[in-house]
């Protein structure tokens, strides 16, 4: 059996008995960095959610300067995303270069819709002076609006940084599968890498609700 | 497409690494229940329902996070050990934003005005 087992050196450690060892190691890693990854949004998610609470009609009003439509769009985008990552991990999973490449340009190229379209909704904030500082102009509560703005562009900002890590790793990986490196004994990699891309879609999932929707119905309600 | 799982060369991998070959219609069902959630989601933002609409849509998305955790991160094709990870994980942010909450709640009268 070991004959045919030519590329193993490569690809199994030495610090490991087998790969499934060695992927399990890998898997459980990325679950630990992705721990923190929660906690670290938490402490975001906890400070939005303080805020909210004491200054109510100052988010309700403020929130309703975000784009439903153009939020919405980019959960859409961003859930697609999702599943042509799925998809690349099941091609790696077979061993299918093509298609594995393929579904990896797709998810950057969905990444890469979801941050232009980001890029829109802040233009337009910078366009309506909705941008905490000396510029920001609000009708209302201007203070407290200047929280929740600040809020937004910190959370979504680092939710948007957190895409163009992604897409760049995706990038490696489009590299690395077109030169033939996963193959169905050995592709822990885009699995890792997807665990990451769908961490990065969740928050995202709460970011829009909260951010954009709860207060959608009226203000001051 | 599928061909592949049938393979017999499958078995040179499976003693030691089961490559977990999920069904592409769970990966396809799942991405249609995400947007039909994202649209409930929508859909229910547009209707008043008091202090339910955050209550509604944070259910919304937690189910929504509960399936991609389960089936597009494979958690539940996955060890204890991973199931326990995760689990902590978020056990550690509801431990973060309920202390927090039962903090600032408690302050009295004045602080905290509910809609």
């Amino acid at each position: 059996m070991s004959g045919t087992h030519s590329d193993e050196p490569s690809v199994l450690q030495h610090h490991f008995d087998n790969l499934g060892q060695q992927f399990e190691a890998s898997s459980l890693g990325m679950w630990l960095f992705l721990v923190t990854e929660i906690l670290f949004f938490g402490g975001l998610f906890t400070a939005y959610m303080v805020y909210r609470l004491t200054y109510p009609e100052a988010f309700a009003e403020a929130s309703h300067h975000l784009n439903i439509v153009l939020g919405g769009t980019n959960t859409a985008v961003l859930i697609g995303s999702s599943l042509t990552m799925v998809m690349a991990v099941y091609a790696a999973q077979q061993g299918a270069r093509n298609r594995q490449v393929l579904f990896l340009v797709l998810t950057m190229v969905l990444g890469l819709v979801f941050l232009g379209v980001k890029s829109v909704e802040y233009s337009h904030k910078f366009a309506e002076g909705l941008v905490p500082g000396p510029n920001f102009r609000f009708e209302g509560d201007a203070i407290h609006a200047q929280l929740f703005f600040s809020l937004y562009f910190v959370m979504t900002g680092l939710h948007a940084l957190h895409m163009i890590v992604g897409i760049g790793i995706m990038a490696v990986l489009t590299v690395f599968a077109w030169r033939g490196r996963y193959t169905r004994r050995y592709h822990t990699p885009v699995e890792v890498s997807g665990l990451y891309w769908h961490f990065v879609d969740i928050v995202w999932i709460f970011l829009f609700p909260l951010l954009y929707l709860i207060d959608r119905h009226g203000a001051g309600g | 497409m599928l061909n592949n799982v049938t393979d017999p060369a499958v078995e040179d991998g499976a003693t030691e690494r089961e490559p977990h070959l999920v069904p592409l219609r769970v990966y396809f069902s799942v991405f249609a229940a995400l947007m039909v959630l994202t649209a409930l989601t929508v859909f229910a933002a547009t209707k008043d329902l008091g202090a339910f609409n955050t209550v509604v849509a944070l259910a919304i998305a937690c189910m929504k996070a509960v399936l991609v955790v389960l089936y597009f991160m494979h958690v539940r094709y996955s060890t204890k050990l991973t199931w326990a990870v995760v689990a902590g994980g978020f056990f550690w942010l509801l431990l973060l934003l309920l202390m927090t909450l039962s903090d600032y709640i408690t302050r009295g009268p004045g602080w905290l005005h509910f809609g």
